[in-house]
C-alpha cells in the first residue's frame, strides 16, 4: 500500500454571511487539490461562496481533560447575559 | 444506506458493578445524552465496535453506487440520467464522510479500503443483488433508500459525535432519494402494461432483500443489547422492520403492485402488519460472499482500487516536489 | 437577430453541434461513476457529467425549438431534447470525434477533458456574446461551469504529467493518442461562415490562438511534449464519418427508448 493522501479539514463560508463553519474533511495531495475537492464534496447543493483549507494534522486541538477547567468557569459568569439585567418594560426596547 | 450489523464485538452488556471507574463515567456520560468525541476516553470495545459499524455502513454506500451506476448510462431521458447521477455522487459523498468519521477513531480510509477488498469487512447484503430493469432504479430508491432512512434517521442521535454528525448531513442530502425512486415507480405504474410488469417485476425481487437489510432478528442477542447501551444502535432490527413494512405497505397499494406475500395482514391488536420473515439462509449465503453479485461487486471495487493506484501516487509525487520546490526557493 | 439571410438551417446545426458535443462527453465521464480512483474524484467526474448534461438539456432543447420554428411545427408537434438525444442514429450526430474516442485509462479521461475544456472555455465565452439572445443566454451559464471544468481537469494534468515516472508516462500516451483529434474543433464549413458572418458564433479557426496558448502554459508545467500536429482527424462535427465508438455508445444510451417507443419514463 503506498502513502495515503493527507487529511484535509474543509470550512465554509456560506451565502448569508456568517463565519466558515466546518463542514467536515477529505483527502487531497495539496492545498491546492484539497480546495478543489472541498468544492466538489461540500458544496454540492450551493453551501458555499467561500472555502477554507487546513491540514488536519496542523490543528491544535484543547485536551478533553482539561475540558472542566477550561469551560466551567464561564457558566458562573451570569452577568455576562442581557437576561441577567432586569430592565423595566417603560424603558422600551433595549 | 446502511448496513446492518450481522454480530458485534464484546461479550455482551458490561454490568455497573464490574466497570472501572472510567468505564462507569462513561457510561454515565452516555446516559445523560452526551457526545463522545474522539480524544475523549472510550472502552476498547466502542471503539471497535464502532470502527466495524461505521466502516461497514461507509462500505456499503461505495459498494452501493454500483447496481444503481449500472443504469446511469442507460437512464431513459436527460432528466432521469441527471438525477440517477446526482443521487449516486451522494452515496459517494456519504462513504466520504462516514469513512472520515471513522478515521477519528484512528483507523485510515485505505486501511478500511484494504479491509473491504480482503474480505475482512463487510456491506450491507442488499447490494449483492442485481438490477435487471429501470424499474429497479425506482425500486431501488423506493425500498432500499427507504429502508435506510429507517436506519439513519435513529442514528443522528447515535452518542459518537463524528458519526451522529455525519448522519445529520446525510440525512439531509438523502431526503430526495426515496421520493426520487417513489417517482419512477409511480411513472412506471402509471405507463404501459410492459411497464407495470417491469415494476411489478422489481418489487417482487427486491422486497425480501430489503427486509433483509435490517439484519435478522436480534431481540435477544446481547452484542445488540451492548451497542444499544452505548447508543451506537438505537432500535432493534425487528422494531425497523416493522415499522418499514407498515410505511411501505400503504405505498405499494397507492401504486397497484402487490406486495410478494400471501400472508400478509393487517393485525389490529398489534396496530401493524403480519408478515413473512424473508429466507435467512438464503441472507447467510449472501453476507458469506455467495449472493449473486458479491464477486462482481467486489471485483469492480478491486479494479477500481488498483487501477487508481498510479493516479494516487503520481498527484503525491507531484504534491512532493511542489514543497520541495517552494522549499529550494525560500 | 441581426437582419439578413434567414440563419435558421445553419444555427440548427451550430445547436446540435454545441449539445451533441456535451452529451456525448457527458456521457462518457458518467461511465466512471463508481470507479474513480479515489472518492474525491469520482464526486468531482460526476459534478462535471451533471454540468454538461444540464447543459444538453438546454443546447438541445434550443436546438428542437429552432427545429420546429424551420418546420412549422405547432407546439405540440414539436421535438424534445430527448427525442434528440435518444431518437437519432450515428450519422445525424455532430460531436467532435474527441467527445466520443472511450474513457481509457484515468489520465486519457483527463487528458480528453482538459483539451475538450480548453476550448470549450473559450468558445463559450465568445458564445456569451452572441447575437442570438438564446445562446448568449445558455453560453453565460456554462461558461461559469466550464471556467471550473478547465481549472480541475489543469490542475490534474500537472499533477499528474509532473507526477510519478509513471503518471508522466501515462499522459504522455495519452496525449500522443488524442492530439490528433485537436484539429477538428477548429475546422469550418459554411455552417460556421454564416454563423460568424452574423455575429451568432465566432469562427473556429480564431479560437485557436488562445486555445494554443493554455495548453503551452498546461502541458508545459506537465512537462509534457506537445506532438507534431497530423492532419486534423475530423468527421465527427459534420456527421460525415464518426468512430466505430459512437455507436456502442448510443446503443446503451438509447436502448430503453428504442426498446419501449412512445413510453412516458
Amino acid at each position: 500500500m503506498t502513502a495515503e493522501w493527507p487529511l484535509w479539514e474543509i470550512f465554509i463560508r456560506g451565502q448569508h454571511g456568517m463565519s466558515h463553519r466546518h463542514m467536515g474533511s477529505l483527502h487531497a495531495p495539496d492545498a491546492e487539490t484539497a480546495i478543489r475537492n472541498a468544492r466538489d464534496v461540500y458544496t454540492r447543493r450551493n453551501e458555499g461562496v467561500s472555502i477554507w483549507v487546513v491540514e488536519a494534522a496542523a490543528i491544535t486541538a484543547s485536551s478533553p481533560s482539561a475540558k472542566g477547567p477550561m469551560f466551567d468557569p464561564s457558566e458562573s459568569k451570569v452577568y455576562r447575559h442581557p437576561s441577567f439585567y432586569d430592565i423595566p418594560d417603560d424603558v422600551g426596547a433595549m | 444506506m446502511y448496513a446492518q450489523m450481522v454480530k458485534s464485538t464484546g461479550k455482551g452488556v458490561i454490568l455497573r458493578e464490574e466497570m472501572s471507574p472510567e468505564e462507569r463515567a462513561f457510561q454515565d456520560r452516555i446516559d445523560a445524552g452526551e457526545k463522545i468525541e474522539p480524544k475523549d476516553w472510550m472502552p476498547a470495545g466502542y471503539r471497535k465496535t464502532l470502527i466495524r459499524q461505521i466502516g461497514q455502513h461507509a462500505h456499503s454506500e461505495i459498494v452501493g453506487q454500483l447496481p444503481e451506476g449500472n443504469w446511469i448510462t442507460r437512464a431513459p431521458t436527460l432528466e432521469r440520467k441527471a438525477i440517477l447521477l446526482a443521487k449516486v455522487q451522494d452515496e459517494a459523498g456519504h462513504g466520504l464522510y462516514l469513512y472520515c468519521a471513522a478515521e477519528t477513531l484512528g483507523i485510515s480510509r485505505d486501511e478500511m479500503t484494504e479491509m473491504l477488498l480482503d474480505g475482512r469487512m463487510k456491506y450491507s447484503s442488499i447490494f449483492n443483488y442485481p438490477t435487471l430493469t429501470w424499474a429497479d432504479m425506482g425500486a431501488v430508491g423506493w425500498l432500499v433508500d427507504g429502508a435506510a432512512i429507517m436506519n439513519q434517521v435513529p442514528l443522528q442521535r447515535t452518542s459518537f459525535g463524528p458519526y451522529a454528525r455525519a448522519m445529520i448531513r446525510i440525512c439531509k442530502e438523502e431526503s430526495f432519494h426515496q421520493r426520487q425512486g417513489f417517482d419512477i415507480m409511480m411513472t412506471m405504474a402509471r405507463g404501459t402494461d410492459a411497464q407495470r410488469a417491469m415494476a411489478q417485476d422489481a418489487l417482487n425481487r427486491f422486497w425480501y432483500p430489503s427486509l433483509m437489510m435490517f439484519g435478522p432478528s436480534d431481540k435477544d442477542s446481547v452484542h445488540s443489547a451492548q451497542s444499544m447501551a452505548w447508543r451506537i444502535k438505537m432500535n432493534t432490527n425487528d422494531e425497523l422492520r416493522q415499522k418499514f413494512v407498515d410505511q411501505t405497505v400503504p405505498q405499494a397499494e397507492y401504486l397497484g403492485l402487490t406486495v410478494p406475500d400471501d400472508s400478509l395482514s393487517w393485525n389490529e391488536d398489534k396496530g401493524g402488519y403480519d408478515f413473512a420473515e424473508p429466507d435467512w439462509d438464503e441472507f447467510f449465503e449472501v453476507i458469506s460472499g455467495n449472493g449473486p453479485c458479491n464477486a462482481d461487486r467486489l471485483a469492480a471495487r478491486t479494479k477500481a482500487w488498483d487501477d487508481g493506484a498510479w493516479v494516487r501516487e503520481g498527484l503525491l509525487a507531484h504534491a512532493e516536489k511542489k514543497r520541495a520546490r517552494e522549499r529550494a526557493a525560500q | 437577430m441581426a437582419d439578413g439571410p434567414d440563419q435558421s438551417p445553419a444555427l440548427l446545426e451550430f445547436l446540435l453541434r454545441m449539445g451533441d458535443n456535451t452529451l456525448i462527453l457527458g456521457h462518457r465521464v458518467s461511465e466512471w461513476c463508481g470507479k474513480a480512483p479515489v472518492l474525491e474524484e469520482d464526486i468531482a467526474l460526476a459534478n462535471i457529467a451533471l454540468d454538461l448534461i444540464g447543459q444538453t438539456r438546454m443546447w438541445l432543447g434550443l436546438a428542437a425549438e429552432v427545429q420546429g420554428e424551420i418546420l412549422g411545427e405547432v407546439q405540440g408537434d414539436r421535438k424534445s431534447a430527448d427525442d434528440l438525444a435518444f431518437l437519432r442514429d450515428a450519422w445525424q450526430f455532430r460531436n467532435v470525434l474527441l467527445c466520443e474516442i472511450p474513457n481509457g485509462d484515468f489520465g486519457q479521461t483527463l487528458m480528453r477533458q482538459f483539451l475538450f475544456d480548453a476550448w470549450h472555455d473559450c468558445q463559450l465565452r465568445q458564445l456569451a456574446g452572441s447575437a442570438d439572445d438564446r445562446v448568449a443566454a445558455i453560453a453565460a451559464k456554462a461558461a461559469k461551469e466550464v471556467t471550473y471544468h478547465l481549472d480541475r481537469s489543469s490542475g490534474t494534468v500537472i499533477g499528474l504529467g509532473d507526477g510519478s515516472p509513471e503518471s508522466h508516462a501515462r499522459m504522455q500516451t495519452a496525449l500522443d493518442h488524442l492530439y490528433p483529434y485537436v484539429g477538428e474543433l477548429f475546422l469550418s464549413d459554411p455552417v460556421d461562415d454564416a454563423l460568424s458572418a452574423a455575429g451568432i458564433a465566432p469562427d473556429p479557426g480564431a479560437l485557436r490562438p488562445a486555445y494554443d496558448a493554455t495548453l503551452t502554459r498546461v502541458l508545459g508545467e506537465a512537462t509534457l511534449v506537445i506532438p507534431q500536429a497530423s492532419r486534423a482527424r475530423g468527421g465527427g462535427r459534420d456527421g460525415r464519418m464518426h468512430t466505430e465508438h459512437l455507436g456502442h455508445l448510443l446503443t446503451s444510451m438509447q436502448w430503453l427508448q428504442r426498446a419501449y417507443p412512445g413510453a412516458t419514463w
